[in-house]
């Protein structure tokens, strides 16, 4: 039972990452319609900018991170200005495949000033482990549960009370009506993209942490967070968070228990755990569990 | 000018006179190529004839039928290992049958056909983008797949593929040419025979369902296009052509294991028709071309390439950023890629001096 607990939180606390990429890449499709293969490599990229300013410069912890995620933010900004302006009115295949070079070029870029070593980040909590009840808790993971969720539930404030928030799902719900209404769609897209770069970089940060490192193939680790996008359906930020949660609860428990119940599975089944469950959901619902139903015009 | 005034005319391959003479003159220095070329340009040949193949499925599928696809590596992976298994022998660490290469070959081709057969109802119930995701799920349950089932597929180690012969003649070695000559005279041959029959079935009634179902799925379902028949059938066709592309590939290079199969080389098919040109055949042995000649070139001549000199950069970042640099110029500028230009420049031509 123990053991089970461990598991559950240790997948909660996954799954509260995967939430939060998943979050910023659902703003994102939700602004612009674009899914954006590349999101992954901006969480790599947050997390190297962290690491740079942090262990590099030397700029205290809670410092650095918001300079970083304020220099991801504007990186989202200028590439949704510089990329995806263009590409307005063309075929979403054709965007998407622009998202992909993106995610090309931007590996690469972080392979080439950083490197292929595995690195850490300082952060306050270290390597600090505290068990309560025969579970055992990183303070770590503790602080990443507390800002993950801490950030979903001011996103949640930030689109239902605010002004700004309102004026995001309004362009997001119907770009035409809402410029009617005064609401600068342009901007508003801008915005997406800038959130969507942020949160990345606080999932970045908190996924490389003790017990992970920082490497360039923690940019694929954000690849599973897909599933949880198209789990909760793509256009459902609540959608994204329950996938996200749900995907880290399966990663972790199919990781602890597959080998022992399941050893035909193969090892590491727990990687492919995700997509295999993601497609038994889309055949019951197509459109991912709290998706919209396209309806077509004929 | 290319007017045509009756059905038959349209459907002809080779509508104007100039048509046919150019592709005879094409046949010739075809098949000529292998006594006039050096070994690096004839290898770039071989493994860009391979990737055609591959290239000519995929773009049936997404292309013609307007299906997303980032599976493909999965099923070229899946040509591979039945090349491996039932016509390689056995070894310490994986099985094999010992089959002879006029057998395995229309089997990889087989298998992939029944796989796609599997994977084609999805695409029925999921669109657009979702699709899109379920076969990049495909490709990493393929890695899995390729990694665990080590009696057949060797495992994260690898396992052998056999050379193509035919009665004891070797592809590798026809009378007195070398290996990547006598390759050639295997793997383009096929390439031909494969890209009249993907073109036939572009041209005729298939070709038309599927871009109907690319342009308008609900008008073409209105007007009887049977939607399940044919949205399988395109996955059939692309992935037993990825099959046979993978059996040829592992054939040549003798020895595949399973990080050859990966998301990147989906990217790469996929980039070979955006780059060539999207619904075209033509297109997609250009793209495949380009994309497969690309990185090797850029290695054999790193050294007088000015970034890579000074030891800048490393040749595989050059070629990955080169690599999406290029599929981002091409999709902003050229949607139909270099069989867009190549369709431009001869429009140009025959329509001068009246050309704008």
């Amino acid at each position: 039972m123990t053991e089970f607990l461990q598991f559950l939180y240790q997948g909660l606390v996954l799954g509260s990452i995967y939430a939060l990429i998943a979050l910023g890449f659902v703003i994102v499709y939700k602004s612009s319609e674009v899914i954006n293969f590349a999101h992954g490599e901006l969480v790599l990229f947050g997390a190297y900018l962290v690491f740079t300013f942090r262990n590099e410069m030397g700029i205290p912890f809670y410092l650095a991170l918001p300079i970083a995620m304020a220099s991801m933010g504007v990186l989202g900004l200028a590439i949704e200005r510089t990329i995806l302006r263009p590409m307005v009115g063309k075929p979403v295949f054709a965007v998407v495949m622009i998202t992909i070079g993106l995610a090309i070029a931007v590996r690469q870029i972080a392979t080439s000033i950083w490197g292929f070593d595995p690195r850490s980040i300082d952060n306050p909590w270290g390597t600090a482990v505290h068990t309560v009840g025969g579970i055992r808790f990183t303070e770590v993971s503790v602080a990443t549960l507390l800002t993950a969720f801490g950030l979903m539930l001011l996103f949640f404030l930030f689109f239902k009370y605010t002004k700004v928030g309102v004026a995001m799902r309004a362009a997001a719900f119907d770009q035409e009506a809402a410029m009617s209404i005064g609401v600068s769609v342009r901007r508003m897209t801008g915005l997406a993209w800038a959130i969507a770069g942020a949160t990345a970089t606080v999932a970045g940060m908190f996924l490389v942490a003790y017990p992970q490192f920082l490497s360039p193939d923690k940019g694929f680790v954000a690849l599973r967070a897909f599933p949880a996008v198209i789990l909760g359906g793509l256009d459902s930020t609540g959608g994204a968070v329950v996938g996200g949660l749900a995907i880290g609860v399966i990663e972790v428990l199919s990781q602890g228990y597959q080998p022992q119940y399941a050893p035909w599975l193969g090892n590491n089944f727990h990687v492919v755990a995700a997509y295999v469950v993601m497609v038994i959901v889309l055949m019951i619902r197509p459109y991912g569990l709290f998706g919209t139903r396209e309806v077509e015009r004929v | 000018m290319g007017l045509h005034v009756s059905y038959e005319q349209d459907l002809r391959l080779f509508p104007e006179s100039g048509g046919r003479v150019g592709m005879a003159i094409l046949v010739v220095v075809v098949l000529a190529a292998p006594f006039m070329l050096e070994d690096f340009p004839l290898v770039i040949l071989n493994y860009s004839a391979i990737a055609a193949i591959g290239a000519i499925g995929l773009n049936l599928l997404t292309g013609y039928t307007g299906q997303v696809s980032l599976g493909h590596a999965f099923f070229i992976g899946l040509g591979a290992y039945t090349a491996g298994y039932f016509g390689g022998e056995a070894t310490s660490n994986a099985g094999g049958l010992g089959l002879p290469f006029i057998v395995w070959i229309p089997l990889a081709g087989l298998l992939g056909a029944l796989v796609g057969a599997i994977i084609g109802p999805f695409a029925l119930r999921l669109k657009g983008l979702y699709l899109a995701i379920v076969t990049l799920g495909l490709v990493f349950v393929g890695e899995h797949l390729f990694v665990n089932l080590d009696a057949v597929t060797g495992g994260p180690r690898g396992r052998p593929i056999p050379p193509p012969e035919i009665g004891g003649l070797s592809f590798f070695d026809i009378g007195g040419l070398s290996s990547d000559q006598s390759f050639y005279y295997l793997v383009v041959p096929l390439l031909a025979l494969l890209a009249l029959l993907a073109k036939n079935l572009a041209r005729t009634r298939a070709g038309r369902a599927f871009q109907a179902i690319r342009d308008r799925e609900i008008a073409a379902a209105i007007i009887g296009v049977d939607l399940f028949r044919y949205k399988v059938a395109a996955f059939v066709v692309s992935s037993a052509f990825a099959a046979i592309a993978g059996a040829l590939y592992g054939s040549y290079v003798r020895f595949v294991v399973p990080t050859n199969f990966s998301l990147f080389l989906s990217i790469q098919y996929v980039a070979m028709i955006i780059v060539g040109g999207i619904g075209t055949i033509f297109g997609s042995i250009l793209g495949a071309l380009f994309i497969t000649a690309m990185p090797l070139v850029i290695e054999r001549f790193s050294g007088s390439i000015p970034f890579l000199e000074g030891g800048l950069l490393r040749v595989s970042d050059l070629n990955n950023i080169l690599f999406g640099l290029l599929i981002v110029v091409f999709l902003v500028f050229e949607p139909f890629g270099m069989a867009g230009l190549w369709r431009r420049a001869k429009i140009y031509f025959k329509a001068w001096p009246f050309s704008y």
